[in-house]
Order: structure tokens, then sequence, then C-alpha cells
């Protein structure tokens, strides 16, 4: 295994309400090694984009760490912050609101640049802006084109090589290809993975998309009003799932293997509920359709097989024997 | 079985003071009674444009019907006069539109909005007898009658659409769009609303066109699927025959290459090169020749006719031959 380089310890992200805190995220623990990719998912509203925002500070954590290399980053200030945060950045999901529309794609590319100081002088600047776009697919013409100009998938790789400007070794992808076309989004997707890997690129993966999630990660996390319900390698959890959410996750999902068309569905009832002061207990189990007595009580991660973790009384005892 | 619509070679273009957008060149699209029908295409194919055409709602002034025909039902729709419209919108055909965050009014109760349908469709029924059946719809989509007071903010995405749905059936409807009517919803919701729709639609044996860019939704719930391309079918046929992957068009080859899908695991997928061809500058041969991998000559001077592939089976490609395997 290749060394750490994001690591979370308990991390909570509470946002103060007039009826009382929404538990965003909700004491959540993951690691992230270098050129590796941590796929997220989860239904809207479980925390994930939070998750994300908190790590990069975009949200400054309630409580809990988050360690770069091992050094808590929570309290930095100043220029020690600033290092830190050159080298995480984050593609956003809506490449139609994230890019400012009054500035053209060669302004866009030079921003974060230019903010950070990091050339020494103009020609440097330059030349970092001309291979920043050259590596994310954008030829010079697009120098002054303004991102009204461009479709999705262009725009798409605009905000891509200004998360790569910097030269950063983390990225946050949140949902960077559920606006695309399909085709597009293979694009995009293919892009990503040549970068992983000739970067050696660490990125947490935020999706709905259960099909793209596996296609790109490494190690998946599910995740249910703010808490983690399943934390494994991918393959596992594709193949071995052991929480009751995630195989309704999984069995919603439409495939284009028509032998799948008639399987046995896990249909969910009702929706997620309300994650302001939600009670201890596991939180899936109003419709959890194996839920008891002992849901109720506060689920804890366990693990079942190597690296795989499930917070699920029911799996943890099934596994256990 | 006999069709309900019958698109044949429609022309719609948009006029705009710089140019005109060709968004449907020659679209050509049959739905059966009874039949689930899928549309799949990338932004910008013409898919919601085709929905217009068959409701009339295409923006005035702007837009234009250059040539063809939509039947629906043996009437012709076209040459409807606005009363005609107004007896066909809704009642016989009606739309289920993509976002259910705007199609609502956020003014008006959400009950209210679905009596509205019925005080203009079955203005013979007393108001009691409206109340029961906007009771009876409610339950039918899942949503307590108890809510019909409320507004459209106080419900979720999810029954949001569900709103959306009981409004587009409650007057019973032979023929159901439903543009895009799960992508702005999680899958676990997605799952419940397309179970809804076709259980749904079994009840009324209605038919119902389905658009969408997902090739699985289509699969697990269509009859038959028609895969559209800069404004026009390209290939068209059962599910079975579509997705048997055995002779497609190489644009529909292209879409199945680059999904990821849960069932296989390729390193990495294959991007159909290149963009959708200009709506504003068509080229005069077959319009998925400059990204397509098998394109000879004759692909470019001449636009590929319809070849019957299969019974049923249609493929709009020079390569094809009827019958035979091809490609």
């Amino acid at each position: 295994m290749s060394e750490v380089l994001i690591e979370t310890r308990n991390l909570k992200k509470y946002f103060p309400h007039k009826l009382g805190q929404v538990h965003a995220v909700d004491d959540v623990s993951l690691r992230i090694c270098a050129g590796q990719t941590l796929g997220v998912v989860g239904e809207s509203g479980c925390g994930k984009s939070t998750l994300g925002r908190a790590i990069i500070r975009l949200h400054q954590p309630t409580s809990g760490e988050v360690l770069y290399k091992g050094e808590n980053i929570l309290n930095l200030k100043g220029r020690d912050w600033r290092r830190v945060q050159t080298q995480m950045q984050m593609i956003f999901q809506d490449p139609y609101s994230s890019l400012n529309p009054r500035m053209s794609v060669k302004q866009l590319i030079t921003e974060p640049l230019r903010v950070n100081h990091v050339a020494a002088n103009k020609a440097e600047l330059e030349e970092r802006v001309r291979s920043t776009m050259e590596l994310c697919g954008l030829p010079d013409r697009y120098d002054n084109v303004y991102p009204h100009e461009m479709d999705g998938g262009r725009r798409q790789r605009v905000g891509l090589a200004r998360a790569l400007a910097l030269n950063p070794e983390f990225i946050v992808c949140d949902e960077p290809v559920s606006a695309l076309d399909v085709s597009i989004q293979a694009q995009i997707l293919n892009l990503l993975m040549d970068l992983q890997e000739s970067r050696n690129l660490s990125y947490m993966f935020i999706t709905h998309d259960l099909c793209v999630v596996r296609h790109i990660s490494h190690q998946i996390m599910v995740m249910y009003m703010g808490q983690v319900v399943e934390y494994a390698p991918t393959d596992e959890i594709f193949e071995n799932h052991a929480h009751p959410y995630t195989a309704a996750l999984l069995s919603a999902i439409p495939t284009t293997d028509l032998s799948r068309r008639n399987r046995e569905r896990v249909v969910l009832k009702g929706e997620v509920s309300n994650p302001i002061n939600p009670k201890p207990g596991c939180r899936f189990a109003p419709r959890c359709p194996y839920a008891s007595e002992k849901c109720n009580e506060p689920q804890n991660l366990t693990e079942i097989a190597p690296n795989h973790f499930v917070a699920c009384h029911e799996c943890a005892k099934q596994a256990g024997g | 079985m006999e069709n309900l619509l019958e698109i044949k070679d429609l022309y719609v273009n948009y006029e705009t003071d710089e140019s005109v957008v060709h968004a449907l060149n020659g679209f050509t699209l049959n739905v059966k009674k009874g039949e689930t029908l899928g549309l799949v295409g990338e932004t910008g194919a013409g898919k919601t444009t085709m929905c217009l055409s068959v409701l009339r709602l295409l923006p005035e002034g702007v837009s234009k019907v250059e040539g063809g025909s939509i039947q629906y039902d043996g009437k012709d729709v076209l040459s409807m006069n606005k009363s005609e419209l107004r007896q066909m919108r809704g009642a016989q055909i009606s739309m289920i539109f993509q976002d259910p965050m705007t199609s609502l009014n956020p003014v008006m109760r959400v009950g209210d909005q679905i009596k509205e349908v019925l005080s203009l469709h079955n203005p013979e029924l007393s108001d009691k007898q409206k109340d029961e059946r906007v009771d009876d719809i409610l339950k039918l989509v899942g949503i307590s009658p108890d809510r019909k007071d409320q507004f459209p903010h106080q419900f979720s995405g999810g029954m949001k659409q569900r709103v959306v749905i009981a409004m587009a059936l409650v007057a019973e409807p032979q023929l159901l769009l439903a543009d895009e009517p799960t992508t702005a919803l999680d899958v676990t919701i997605q799952a419940q609303i397309l179970a809804l729709m076709k259980q749904l639609k079994e009840k009324f044996d209605s038919s119902m066109i389905l658009i969408t860019h997902d090739l699985g939704i289509v699969a697990e719930f269509c009859d038959s699927v028609a895969i559209v391309y800069a404004g026009e079918v390209i290939e068209t046929g059962s599910i079975e025959q579509v997705f048997e992957r055995t002779k497609n068009h190489p644009y529909t080859e292209g879409l199945f290459n680059c999904i990821p899908d849960l069932t296989s695991h390729a390193a990495r997928l294959t991007p159909i090169p290149g963009y959708m061809a200009d709506p504003t500058n068509l080229p005069t041969g077959c319009k998925f020749a400059d990204r397509c991998g098998r394109c000879i000559d004759k692909c470019r001077q001449a636009a590929p006719e319809m070849v019957e592939v299969d019974p049923g089976h249609f493929v709009k490609c020079n390569q094809m031959e009827k019958g035979g395997s091809g490609l």
C-alpha cells in the first residue's frame, strides 16, 4: 500500500438550524492513499458534498481531524495553510455556474496561479497556463473564448484545468460528470484517469452514479444521512456488499444487460428522513426491510472482512458466524 | 398492433436573427397502442422538440414546421384548430416535464393544480366528484390525500415528481410523453417513480414515450427503442433487437461503448470522438459521418435510407443490408 495522503478522524460538520442542528457529516473517518481514488456515493442530501468541502476546509468542520500527510490541517493559518491549500483542489458539479462568465478561458486558468504567486515572472506564468491547457485537451484557440461559448464538456475541462494549474496532489471531484452527456462523460472520465496515472493524483470522487464510481474508484464509501454505512474496496462492495442500503442502491441501478431485466429488485419505500437532531440508532432503519428493536441503538462500523467495514449490527453478526 | 401516433418525415426549424437551427430533419416515429417506447439521444438531438411538436407547443414566431405530418389516432395534429388542440392536450396526450421543481405553480395548492386539469377536461363532474378523483389519483401515486392543501415547496423532489405524474394522469390520457422524468432524482427515488409509472400505464392501458439518455432505463422499462441523432431517428426496434448488439448503427454502438456498466469492467471507456453536427450547418450526407469510424465516401455524398435489418428493426446506415448482417 502506498503512503496515506489524506486521512480524516471522526470528522463532523453540523449546520445550525432554527429547529436544532443539521447533522450533515457525522463522525466520518476515512483514508485516501497517494494515487488512489475514493468514491463517495449516496443520495442527495446525504452529506457527501459537505464531506468533500469539509476536507479542504471550504466548510470549517465542527469537530474531528483532517490529516494531510500526517499533519492536522484544520488549525493551520497564513502561509502554512496556503502551502497545504494549493495541494488540495476541487472540481465542481455544474460547469455552467462554477466559472465566472466574464473571464476568458485563459484568464480563468491564470487566476489560481496569479492568486498564489507561484510563477516567478510573466513568461513562466504563460508557460504554466499553456501546459495546463494542453494537459486538459484545450487547444490554444480557446485562449479568448468565454464560458458561454463552450459546451458542458469543454467547460468541465476548464474547471479541471483550474484545479490542476497548481499541481495539486489531491482533488475533490464533486459530481464532475453528472451534468454531461454520456459520450462527453466518457472523455472526461478517461482524462481524469490518465492524469491520475501520469501525476499520481489522489481523488475523492463524489457521485450518485454507481456505474461511474465502479469504473474510477479503488475504494468506495456509501453514505446515508451524514454517516458511513459501508466502506470497502470497490470489487468487495459490488460482489460482497453487506448493508441493506448498499443492496438497495445497487439493485436500483438500471443496466443495459437484458438478462438482469427481471431480477428481484429492492425498491425502497419512503424517503430520507429529517437530518435535524437525528435520534441515536441506525438512520436507515425507517426504510430498512430488516429493521428490528436493536436498530435503535447506535451502530458502529465493524470490519467484517479485510478492509470491509459495515455499520449494521445484523451484518456484523452474520459475518461473525 | 395499431399505431396510436405516427410521425412522418417531420422537419422543424428554429429561426434566429443570425441562423436557422434545423432541430428535426425527417423525424419518423410510430408508437403502437399500449407500447412504451424509449427515445434516446444526446443533448440537442431534438427529443424535446419532437414532444413539443406533437402537442403543438412549439414557441410561436421562432419555430416553424417545414414539412411532414403527425397523425394521432387517425387525426392530423398539424391541422387542428385551437379548440381541438385543447381537447387533445392533457386529456388524450399529456406530458411529464423534466424538472419537477419548475413545472408546478408555486402559489397554487397541489390539490388545486390537479383539479384544474379535471375542470378543463371533465366539466360535467361535480365539485365533489372532482375532489374524489383528486384523492384517488394522489393515493395511486403514493401521496396521502391529506397533503393536497400543501404547496409545492413543502414537497421533496421525488414527491413533486409524483404530483406532476398525478396531474398528467388524472384525465386518463392515451399517450404519455415523459421527458426525462427521473433525471433530477436519486436512483432509489428513480426506481420508485419508474415502477409507479409502469404500474399506472398498465392500469390505464396507455402508451408512453419515455425520453432519456440512460440506456439502462430503456433496457428495463421499455418495449421498444428509438435512437435519435441530429434530429432524426437513426435506429429503431424492439429492446431485444437493439440491445442484443449484433446489428447496430455505429452511433448506437458508440453509445453502448461509452457508458460504464456494472456488468462489464473495461479499463478504459471508448468515447465517441468529436461533437454532434452543428444544427445550423448540417452536412449533406450522413450526419454522423464525421464521428463515424466506418465512414466511406458514399456516406458523405447522400443521406442513408432506413434499412430493415430484421423484421421491425430499422437502421439508417449505408453499410447495412436488408435482412443481412451488414457491417
